[in-house]
């Protein structure tokens, strides 16, 4: 009990110690720090564009629309009791009729086909249907249309999914792209950390051979330096936090420029409450990563002479 | 306490620093082990503090065979042993209290016992109420008292130095010698290695004279 009270009790104070020893050099740690945030700020902010990118494409309901021409055959009573039974499912939002006769008048219209059409024996249009799934995810839009497709009233579905999964597709590689990303400026992370902490281990390699030769552990001496490299991970991760913050904040005003000009509502989402917290102790445990691959290989060589 | 038995020891630049040398320190005796520049006296005192390993022989300390102290088992080894350095090996980034609390900090001490045995060691040396100071505002002299108080505090069985007046004037020099001499009283072994024979020879201690790697003189064996 009283051993394990000293041990918390030294680790609380190699904690204030290593705090205080960023303190003393401000201007060197600021630098590291800022190394280490903007390493850090780079995969999050392109991980806080991929995410806004995805909200916009979940946000494009119309995406997933897609028209069912019925047989020419079909009357306008069949063509409702189709509409009622495709609406009725419980994967569609809803469905919208247009009456072929309607279709006709308007096509006349607006065409300017108007003497040919009359040529035509009766209406060459057929009844419409446009659905609207309640999901915009390829898989489901493919299933609903599938069953449409199947019912014997069906002549065609026009589904034009391509660009959504092509959008998907590449909103899927850039997802991987900012992954690898992450994964390369994590290890320069831990190398940025590991060069500051192998510096201090040099700078302190008397006061480490006395602690030796005093009978201190390799544990003892190796926690002073996990505590820096534990804060520089953590300090450099906030700024980093707060690097993504202001970026979204310069961004914000022209992203609400172009939304309302194509009409929309969307706004600029930043990093979520979690993915904040997985960025702080994922810097901090890199710090300690550097500052603990650091000691295993530069602490042994500090033997008393 | 110490014992050497026929030990050799070669650098790797083929160097043989010692050569051979058996003694046999009791606990609670105090010598001196003297002798020219590199007759071996740094290596001697390393062996015994586990810096290095001999070639060949044995060193017993306190009837442990050194060779089969893993390196991981050499901290609480040394926590045992009271080391005193002729540069003084002071941090000086922290007061005279931590470096002297530091063995005791490494040992586990708690807060209040750590602070005890802080000025008792400081009271001994003679610089009780010197805790808050840096090191570097102190004299030589001073400096290597607040090594010796780091070297006792812990109240280790065994207490080595190597040329620990190397810097000091006559007077000074005395003094220190006194303050070993007083350790030793209450009980505490005492090798010091030094090369100033004239400070020495008014002292009734034991001396162990190395030359060339050999043990030349020894004034008075201790039993086996």
């Amino acid at each position: 009990m009283a051993s394990l009270r000293h041990y918390l009790a030294l680790h609380r104070q190699n904690l204030l110690d290593a705090m205080r020893r960023l303190a003393s050099q401000p201007f060197a740690s600021s630098l590291t720090v800022l190394v280490i945030a903007i390493a850090l700020a780079l995969p999050a902010g392109l991980r806080v564009l991929v995410n806004n990118a995805g909200a916009l494409n979940d946000s494009w309901e119309g995406a997933a629309d897609f028209a069912v021409y019925l047989k020419i055959d079909v009357s306008s009573e069949n063509a409702a009791r189709v509409a009622r039974t495709i609406g009725g499912r419980p994967d569609v939002a809803n469905v919208t009729l247009i009456d072929r006769a309607k279709a006709l008048e308007e096509f006349r219209a607006k065409s300017g086909f108007g003497d040919a059409l009359d040529a035509l024996e009766g209406n060459p249009l057929p009844h419409t249907l446009v659905v609207r799934p309640k999901s915009g995810a390829a898989g489901d839009v493919e299933a609903v249309a599938a069953a449409v497709r199947a019912l014997p009233e069906t002549d065609l579905v026009q589904l034009d999914t391509a660009w959504v999964t092509r959008l998907r597709a590449m909103l899927a590689l850039a997802g991987r792209m900012v992954d690898l990303a992450t994964v390369l400026l994590a290890i320069a992370v831990t190398i940025v950390v590991g060069n500051t902490i192998r510096l201090e281990i040099n700078s302190r390699s008397v006061e480490i051979e006395v602690v030796k030769l005093v009978g201190g552990s390799d544990g003892f001496i190796r926690r002073p330096f996990l505590y820096l490299g534990l804060w520089y991970g953590l300090a450099g991760a906030g700024a980093a936090a707060v690097i993504v913050a202001m970026a979204l904040w310069a961004l914000e005003p022209p992203v609400r420029a172009v939304a309302t000009l194509y009409g929309s509502g969307f706004e600029l989402a930043g990093l979520p409450l979690r993915e904040t917290a997985i960025l702080v102790v994922g810097g901090a445990l890199l710090g300690w990563a550097g500052a603990w691959l650091a000691t295993a290989r530069h602490l042994g060589a500090i033997e008393p002479k | 306490m110490i014992r050497f038995e026929n030990v050799f020891k070669r650098y790797p630049s083929g160097r043989e620093a010692l050569s051979g040398v058996s003694f046999n320190l009791q606990r609670g005796e105090f010598a001196f082990l003297t002798g020219p520049s590199g007759a071996g006296k740094s290596t001697l005192l390393r062996l015994i503090a586990l810096i290095e390993r001999p070639t060949r022989g044995t060193v017993l300390i306190n009837n442990q065979n050194t060779a089969r102290i893993s390196r991981g088992r050499i901290p609480p080894f040394r926590q045992r042993l009271g080391v005193v350095f002729q540069d003084h090996k002071l941090l000086h980034d922290r007061s005279v209290f931590d470096n002297v609390a530091l063995p005791l900090v490494i040992a586990g001490a708690s807060r209040r016992e750590i602070e005890r045995r802080v000025r008792a060691a400081l009271d001994q040396v003679g610089l009780l109420g010197r805790e808050s100071h840096a090191p570097i505002t102190l004299s030589t002299g001073e400096q290597q008292r607040v090594g010796i108080a780091r070297a006792v505090a812990p109240r280790p069985d065994v207490l080595i130095a190597d040329e620990p007046t190397g810097n000091l004037d006559p007077d000074l020099s005395r003094e220190i010698m006194e303050l070993f001499t007083r350790f030793n009283e209450v009980g505490v072994t005492v090798l010091i290695a030094t090369h100033d024979l004239e400070l020495i020879e008014h002292l009734p201690h034991r001396q162990l004279r190395l030359v060339a790697g050999e043990l030349a003189a020894d004034s008075g064996r201790g039993d086996a």
